[in-house]
């Protein structure tokens, strides 16, 4: 079958809602596209390990350490069902981890930045973990059937991982001045690189339509923005506490509220590395895989030593029942 | 005369059961501490959950501690309680995390061996590896203790403990018999940690009272612990151990290493700033 | 700055222009991938529910257990290694599922029983 025949089936399918497995024939295009967007996914959620695991040891109770620990573990679980996900596509993980540590392969630049106070642990999880459902939850009906499913999963597990965000910043505003003060300066930090995180707006995203016949995206990234402005715009009042847009005003008329302009120079410039911690969170990681060469070499060297044992042991198993002679 | 004897006796074993549910849980908090240093650093994904699944049961297991040397504390005198806890900073009540966070490095009971910085991840299983088999064993023993409440925390964690017994077992196996690298870094790793062992099985007053009741005898956990640790060493191709005479100790009577100092700095530093704010 | 913009997805921020060169060529080996399938109460089928890596078969059943089941998923786990799984080939879909559409005979709706007839 010619490839423009297979083509047309393909986006047929799609059409059909029929998701496409692993197998399936699918163009080079989309299996690239793919790849690069559920590898940086993956390493997004990774790498997103280190903000929040800087203050595990720190939690400031016994309550709020269990809960963040079982938080950031997650995340590592949801590294590990995309990993997965992309090696249905033909690529390791270990591919996927060499295009992170050279540089290669990008993570979202919200976690190129500091976690300051305790506030953050608040903040990243209200706001980033509420900006990353919010893109997430149309995900889980993309058209790839292994990306979709593991983003079920994801999702499943992503909505207390918002709610205890939330729980912590309400404890805050509702305690003393100085934890008051720590909460709205959480807020102030973390608002705006969330509102990046849905990515350059729409009349600078040329490639947003194939990815939408494609059915890999649903939306456009200015409308998951906006629902997210709307909806924050509105929780955070039962905080007692204010965003940090003096823009951010209801539009009666389009029934949504207006904000202000994204710095998008920051944005750019974070994503080129120029972030606060993008050469930290990089080494870390850099540095974590390669203490860990000798750990992953040992356990496969044992396991071939055991084969070997079992081989020998199977081999002499069979002589001794030769018969005789 | 004799009624008042039997009644300082009762007093004396509460007080001693206290203390010895805060060595329990100054143990499994410390280990918690450590192992969720690792978070985010494993050496392959798959690992890295596993430790983080291991450093929760340990906080799990020294809430429920905590929270029960707390209830046992609150139903006395607040005078009497604040004798029996060495707080530098009083709490206007005594629960779970006052115990965690508001004691200084004097008044944790923690084994010195727990305390000890992660090391390599040869280091981090062989510790894990150590503190597996010992709860594994006191806690067998524990599962009869005449105070309830104890030996039902006991009952629920071990169920636990074999579990990080088996997988801390697996990968002393696959380091020792691994590669000549990782034979080498486990021997590193018994020569660090193994001045250290000789502290489990020296009772503490506290312990001895307290385990007075259900005949836990720590010869009987020496030996347990030595054979467990030796019968895994020889399968890991590991050269066996014995346990000398000399060796460091204090922990359980408040006497650490320096640095139990630092990761109490870390882990108390919001409770301290603020005092009773509310997280 | 305009050539940066290429590629507009959540999580995506396209591939760095001139990044560090790629990595040096590793040559130790990959632990082995393995699919798990977990059974989420007595009485139902083992179902796949995603692959993990791991060196040997107790690893992966407690990585398994880990990751899988952290929210009390499963009572029971199976692994398997990935290379060992044989899957139908899906050009051949045709040949092979389409001859099940016209024997409906095999569905028991097929067959219509008097109402009264019962346990059937």
């Amino acid at each position: 079958m010619d490839t423009t025949k297979l083509s047309e089936q393909f986006q047929q399918k799609i059409d059909e809602d029929i998701k496409i497995e692993p197998q399936d024939w699918m163009p080079d295009e989309y299996r690239k596209t793919l790849i690069r967007q559920i590898s940086q996914h993956a390493h997004s959620e990774v790498v997103g390990m280190l903000p929040e695991g800087n203050w595990i040891t720190r939690a400031p109770s016994l309550r709020r350490k269990a809960i963040l620990l079982a938080k950031v573990q997650d995340e590592a679980g949801h590294g590990l069902y995309l990993y997965a996900a992309g090696e249905t596509l033909g690529i390791t993980r270990d591919e996927m981890y060499q295009q992170l540590h050279s540089g290669k392969a990008k993570y979202s630049s919200i976690f190129n930045y500091p976690t300051l106070t305790w506030a953050d642990m608040g903040a990243i999880g209200w706001l980033v973990d509420g900006a990353a459902i919010m893109n997430q939850v149309p995900l889980s009906r993309c058209s790839y059937g292994p990306y979709a499913r593991a983003m079920v999963r994801v999702c499943k597990e992503e909505s207390f991982h918002q709610r205890q965000g939330f729980e912590i910043l309400l404890t805050l505003s509702k305690g003393n001045a100085a934890q008051r003060k720590m909460c709205q300066d959480a807020i102030n930090r973390w608002w705006w690189p969330s509102l990046m995180m849905f990515g350059p707006s729409d009349n600078n995203s040329p490639h947003t339509a194939q990815s939408m016949q494609w059915k890999i995206k649903r939306f456009t990234n200015d409308e998951l923005r906006q629902k997210f402005v709307d909806v924050c715009a509105e929780q955070v009042k039962f905080l007692g506490m204010t965003l940090p847009d003096k823009d951010l005003k209801w539009n009666e008329a389009k029934q949504h509220y207006d904000f202000g302009a994204i710095n998008w120079d920051e944005f750019w410039n974070v994503v080129k590395g120029n972030g606060p911690c993008n050469k930290e969170r990089l080494a870390t990681r850099v540095q974590a895989w390669e203490n860990g060469a000798w750990v992953r070499e040992a356990a496969l060297a044992y396991e071939d030593k055991k084969a070997a044992r079992q081989y020998r042991y199977n081999t002499t198993q069979a002589e001794s029942k030769m018969p005789a002679g | 005369m004799e009624s008042d004897t039997i009644v300082m006796n009762e007093t004396a074993i509460t007080d001693a059961l206290i203390d010895c549910t805060l060595q329990l849980a100054d143990d499994s908090l410390i280990m918690g501490h450590r192992c969720s240093e690792w978070c985010g650093h494993g050496p392959v994904l798959e690992q890295d959950i596993a430790l983080t699944n291991i450093a929760l049961d340990y906080v799990g297991q020294s809430r429920n501690l905590y929270q029960y040397a707390a209830l046992l504390l609150e139903q006395l005198p607040k005078e009497k309680a604040l004798s029996l806890v060495d707080f530098d900073i009083i709490p206007e009540h005594i629960t779970e995390d006052s115990l965690a966070y508001l004691r200084d490095v004097g008044a944790f009971k923690n084994h010195l061996l727990f305390e000890q910085p992660n090391g390599d991840w040869a280091q981090t299983i062989l510790k894990i590896f150590f503190f597996s088999v010992y709860r594994f064993y006191l806690f067998q023993q524990l599962q009869n203790n005449a105070d309830e409440r104890l030996a039902a925390i006991a009952e629920k964690s071990v169920k636990e403990v074999t579990y990080h017994l088996k997988w801390s077992s697996e990968w002393v196996i696959r380091l020792g018999d691994g590669t000549d690298e990782s034979k080498f870094r486990m021997l590193q790793a018994i020569d660090a940690l193994w001045p250290f062992v000789g502290e489990l099985f020296e009772p503490a007053g506290y312990e001895t009272l307290c385990y007075y009741s259900d005949m836990l005898t720590f010869e009987r956990l020496r030996s347990d612990w030595l054979n467990k640790i030796n019968q895994i060493f020889e399968t890991a191709t590991l050269p066996p151990q014995s346990i000398g005479r000399w060796h460091q100790t204090g922990g359980k009577n408040g006497y650490h290493s320096e640095h139990l100092g630092y990761i109490l700095a870390e882990m108390q530093f919001l409770q301290r700033t603020f005092p009773n704010a509310i997280w | 700055m305009l050539q940066l913009i290429k590629k507009y997805y959540y999580g995506d921020y396209g591939e760095i222009e001139g990044g560090a060169a790629p990595a040096p060529g590793s040559n130790s080996r990959e632990w082995p991938l393995w699919e798990v399938f977990i059974r989420s109460k007595q009485g139902l089928d083992h179902k796949h529910v995603g692959s993990l890596h791991a060196a040997d078969a107790a690893m992966a059943i407690e990585n398994a257990r880990d990751v899988y089941t952290r929210r009390m998923e499963g009572v029971s786990i199976w692994v398997v290694e990935s290379k060992y799984i044989h899957a139908s080939n899906p050009d051949e879909s045709d040949a092979l599922y389409d001859p099940a559409n016209d024997k409906i005979y095999r569905h028991p709706t097929f067959y219509q029983l008097p109402d009264e007839l019962k346990y059937m």
